[in-house]
């Protein structure tokens, strides 16, 4: 049996002893060394590991500043950030992106074209752990419906974020413009860190053109976040510099007013105070509702607008590029009197035509028999083509585009309109350039009266009516009225660039002034209906441009489709002393300058210039009385 | 030296309090300190969850009836029962499976009708150092090398068992408690170096014939963290990070952030140290050492003074599975070893782990408190 071997006891023993002393060095040996280790991690190597730690729970999120809101000259709201939810995909923290998408789509409705929009952001440069945002505006119902399942969906965030909304869109869409999410080309351009929580760019417009100052300055939060990324304490907060507010120099009333004047009608109305260059009311009719641009319009609404024989998307007040036509005429008459093509004492016989010589062509009056004698107040009066034709043809076209150029034709003279286009301000170089032909005098003719290739758009029109109205003291248009704050609104105004339009003899200024007034106020004045009851005295010119030339043969405008009519066109001011208010208004197609566009006018004046201050006065007394009781 | 009056003076001294009871009052202590802060840790480990500390409470109390009841047995028992419990074992290891139920695709529960579920590999940490004791004390020490080599047999059967459930840690565990009795019986040093070149040379091969690919995985993932920072090396870098930030006094009790934070993985079974270490740093891993320290100190003591063959070598066996349980776990969670299923002895959530290891503390308190009279 085993227990009969021979066993040395005590040997075995000693034996163990010795083995289990081997063993107690080894186990102090390793305990030694692990702790070693710990003493390496723990305070050799501290500094490296709690970086690591703070950079697994702290992130740094920005915080995207509030948009400045934009006021009227009256304070109205005219733009506003709301709060809008959204549902929005973190794709690093979606295991299956097909059945997120295909579970959110149970709870709510998500178009295709929202799809589309995600799927292409999905494969787009972002940066990492950026949110993309799947479905827009979300209602009560639906927030609340993935709200209660968000945990089913890791990476799946219902987010609230401040949009951008316009509570008179169709009034003031081709005024402020309109932003809209960042697009790549814009991401090449802006400064990314101050753009880090912004989705939201000026598109067009103030908000375009003053993107830098709406936009404010990018604030931080550190946020302790878990394994997963949920945000469970903010820890550290540098608030963002909120955006500044703007007040712009536009009435809402009087922008309404225009809109109202031009109901149901294509055109353009602007109005603008020759004191200050401010845009008081900028119209371009059929407008649109420019909210739905804001987070994304879908293809089918975009298509019908843009698609419209309206053309609602399209801001005829800069960029409709128009003949003047006879509105050009008082300018034309400064230009005349200013470098001694006529004289006010000069009569011109008027047969009803011109002929630059005996056999050749016949340019016609709009008046066929002819206005006979006329001087230069009455040619302004009742608008005769004849004597601007040979005063055309005595200046040259030298001379007609120097003055026209002082008066701001043939550029963007605007400080702070976005968009505003340049028109065409022909030229013996520009006709040589673009038409590869020299300069006839017969080109002169149509100069002269506003045809031709001459092209102006209605601001550049209301522009020179206030160079008028201010006997040629050069107010640039300008949108911005006021910024809130210790800084002068000239520093966010781009610099003024022109100089006065400054005459040999000055009085001739009222003498063109006289001459305006005559069209409304005078016995043979083209406009004189528009001036009826008037207990102030207004100056203005009438136009008529023809959407295309039928020269030499007489026609009626019922006859002309209705798109091919005639556009009518008017530009004035008032009061005639002392100017308040410069317009220019062209109705599309309305036909007769007089007849259509001047009355309109005439409304905007009175608007202007009593009914508005008489609602302000009510208004004024209203409170009194409220304080005083 | 701890207890060296136990030790020397015991023979003659009077039964004391504790003797009658079968309980050796310093491991006992150690243990209950030792318990007693881990189910602080676990507290926050588990994230504020008081019902987890419940449960592992539970659990330790479970354990200590059965390290008392073993404790009141005479290591003869163990002896006479050795080759019977290890037939059982291996029997039962072979129904694991066949009729194991698992999880994560391995089986290692056995349930039997009319007993509770239990993991028949968790037994053989005791069982396999019994068994080898038993039948290498059956004859002189040092052992001749044929005896030796039965002996291996002995560890490696159920060390092959266990591994094809799979389950690496616990064949580990089995196969070092197996090894250490036959290192305590005196294994010529001849044959230990041999073995270590045995082990050189065959790791290559392991490494191409043998082990799995998620077992090489683990070890590529040790060896370079970084090259799957979110996947196999997040469990490696989260807990060095959890451990590095830590610093020399911690952040505090309940104040770890990588645990709470939910970045730590198994924040409250195998990666629990650390969360000790974040929270208690340098110091606090410092006490937590030198407690293990400690208490494997009196363990290899109990079994140096042992009276017969047998008792030493499974008391020396025993405190050194104990030992390998720390190094193993210390050493994985820090980055040194492999990820490998070991928990932190008595700190890990996990009962079947508790129990053992009480178990073997009961065997260890029944050899110092079973001496006879007479000297042997």
């Amino acid at each position: 049996m085993a227990w009969g071997e021979f066993k040395d006891t005590a040997g075995e023993r000693r034996l163990f002893q010795r083995r289990a002393l081997v063993m107690l060095v080894l186990v102090l040996l390793v305990l030694g060394g692990l702790l070693g280790r710990m003493y390496q991690l723990q305070v050799v190597e501290h500094d490296v590991y709690a970086t690591l730690s703070d950079k697994n729970r702290i992130q740094v999120q920005s915080v995207p500043p509030p948009r400045g809101l934009i006021y009227d000259r009256n304070n109205v709201l005219l733009a506003e950030n709301r709060p809008v939810f959204s549902i929005t995909v973190v794709p690093e923290r979606v295991d299956d992106m097909e059945a997120t998408l295909a579970g959110l789509q149970d709870m709510v409705t998500i178009s295709e074209d929202d799809l589309k929009r995600f799927r292409r952001r999905l494969g787009e440069y972002r940066r990492p752990y950026e949110a993309i945002p799947l479905r827009y505006n979300l209602s009560e119902e639906e927030i609340a419906k993935v709200s209660v399942r968000r945990h089913e969906f890791p990476g799946v965030e219902v987010e609230a974020e401040l949009v951008r909304h316009y509570p008179y869109s169709e009034l003031t869409a081709h005024v402020l413009g309109y932003v809209g999410r960042i697009n790549r080309e814009e991401l090449q351009r802006i400064d990314s860190v101050n753009y880090a929580g912004t989705n939201y760019i000026g598109k067009s417009g103030i908000e375009r053109f003053y993107e830098d100052v709406l936009h404010g300055k990018v604030g931080y939060q550190h946020v302790e976040t878990n394994a997963r990324g949920r945000i469970l304490r903010v820890l550290e907060r540098e608030n963002p510099a909120p955006g500044e507010d703007l007040q712009l120099h536009l009435d809402l009333r009087l922008q309404r007013k225009a809109h109202e004047l031009l109901k149901g009608q294509r055109g353009t109305i602007i109005a603008i105070e020759p004191s200050t260059g401010g845009i008081l009311a900028l119209a371009s009719v059929p407008s649109f509702d420019a909210n739905q641009f804001v987070t994304g319009i879908d293809a089918k609404a975009y298509r019908e607008l843009s698609t419209s024989i309206d053309k609602p998307l399209f801001n005829r007040a800069l960029r409709g590029q128009y003949p003047p036509g006879s509105t050009i005429k008082p300018m034309m008459a400064v230009a005349a009197l200013d470098s001694g093509a006529t004289t006010r004492d000069r009569k011109i016989y008027d047969p009803g035509y011109y002929q630059l010589n005996d056999t050749g062509r016949r340019w016609r009056d709009w008046k066929r028999t002819g206005h006979g004698w006329v001087d230069l107040v009455e040619a302004v009066a009742e608008s005769c083509d004849v004597y601007f034709y040979e005063m055309g043809v005595d200046m040259g076209i030298d001379t007609m585009h120097h003055y026209l150029s002082a008066f701001g034709f043939g550029e963007d003279a605007t400080l702070d309109v976005a968009g505003a286009l340049e028109g065409i301000l022909p030229s013996r170089e520009w006709k040589r350039a673009h038409r590869d032909q020299p300069w006839y005098p017969g080109d002169s003719v149509n100069m002269s009266i506003g045809q031709g290739f001459f092209l102006a758009t209605p601001l550049q029109l209301a522009t020179a009516t206030a160079l008028i109205a201010n006997r040629g003291e050069w107010v640039e248009p300008r949108l911005l009225k006021d910024i809130p704050g210790d800084r002068p609104v000239e520093e966010f105004l781009p610099e003024r660039t022109h100089k006065p339009l400054e005459l040999k003899n000055p009085d001739d200024w009222e003498y063109v002034v006289d001459a305006m007034e005559e069209v409304m106020h005078g016995r043979r004045g083209t406009a004189r209906r528009a001036s009826v009851g008037a207990d102030y005295r207004m100056a203005g010119k009438t136009g008529t441009a023809q959407v295309f030339s039928l020269e030499g043969a007489e026609y009626e405008a019922e006859d002309v489709r209705e798109r091919l009519r005639d556009h009518a066109l008017f530009v004035g001011f008032a009061p005639a002393t002392d100017p308040k208010i410069a317009v220019a208004v062209i109705v599309e197609n309305g036909g007769g300058g007089s007849a259509v566009a001047a009355p309109v006018a005439r409304e905007l004046f009175d608007a202007w210039l009593e009914e508005l201050p008489a609602e302000d006065r009510a208004a004024a007394e209203a409170a009194d009385a409220g304080e005083e009781r | 030296m701890l207890g060296v009056k136990e030790g020397g003076e015991d023979l003659i001294r009077k039964r004391s309090i504790w003797t009658m009871l079968h309980i050796d009052p310093l491991l006992f202590l150690l243990l209950i300190v030792l318990m007693a802060g881990g189910l602080f840790i676990l507290y926050s480990g588990a994230d504020r969850n008081l019902m987890v500390v419940k449960a592992q409470a539970i659990r330790f109390g479970i354990g200590l009836g059965v390290m008392l009841f073993l404790a009141q047995l005479d290591p003869a028992v163990f002896r006479r029962w050795a080759p019977w419990l290890y037939l059982a074992g291996l029997a039962g290891l072979v129904a694991v499976l066949l009729v194991g139920i698992g999880a994560k695709g391995a089986q290692r529960w056995l349930s039997l009708p009319g007993l509770p579920r239990f993991q028949p590999s968790e037994g053989m940490k005791m069982v396999v150092p019994m068994a080898t004791a038993w039948y290498l004390s059956r004859y002189y020490l040092p052992p001749t090398f044929s005896r030796v080599m039965l002996g291996l047999v002995i560890v490696l059967m159920p060390m092959a068992l266990i591994i094809l459930q799979p389950d690496l840690g616990t064949s580990l565990l089995v196969g070092a408690a197996g090894i250490f009795v036959v290192f305590f019986a005196g294994i010529s040093w001849k044959l230990i170096s041999a073995f270590f070149a045995i082990v050189a040379v065959s790791a290559p091969l392991m490494w191409f014939f043998v082990m799995k690919e998620y077992q090489k995985q683990r070890v590529l993932t040790l060896l370079d963290p970084q090259s799957d920072p979110l996947g196999a090396g997040w469990n490696i870098i989260q807990s060095k990070t959890a451990i590095g930030s830590g610093g020399l006094d911690g952040k505090g009790w309940l104040q770890g952030t990588q645990s709470h934070l939910e970045f730590l993985p198994e924040s409250h079974t195998d990666f629990i140290v650390a969360v000790m270490a974040e929270e208690f740093g340098f110091i606090g891993m410092l006490i937590l050492i030198t407690l293990y320290f400690l208490i494997i100190l009196r363990c290899l003591y109990i079994a140096s003074t042992a009276q017969d063959s047998f008792s030493r070598l499974l008391g020396g066996a025993l405190s050194m599975t104990f030992f390998m349980y720390v190094f193993v776990n210390i050493g994985m969670v820090s980055g040194l070893l492999p990820v490998v299923g070991v928990p932190l002895p008595l700190i890990s959530y996990g009962g079947t782990s508790a129990i053992t290891l009480l178990a073997a503390f009961g065997i260890l308190m029944s050899i110092q408190t079973h001496r006879r009279m007479i000297a042997a």
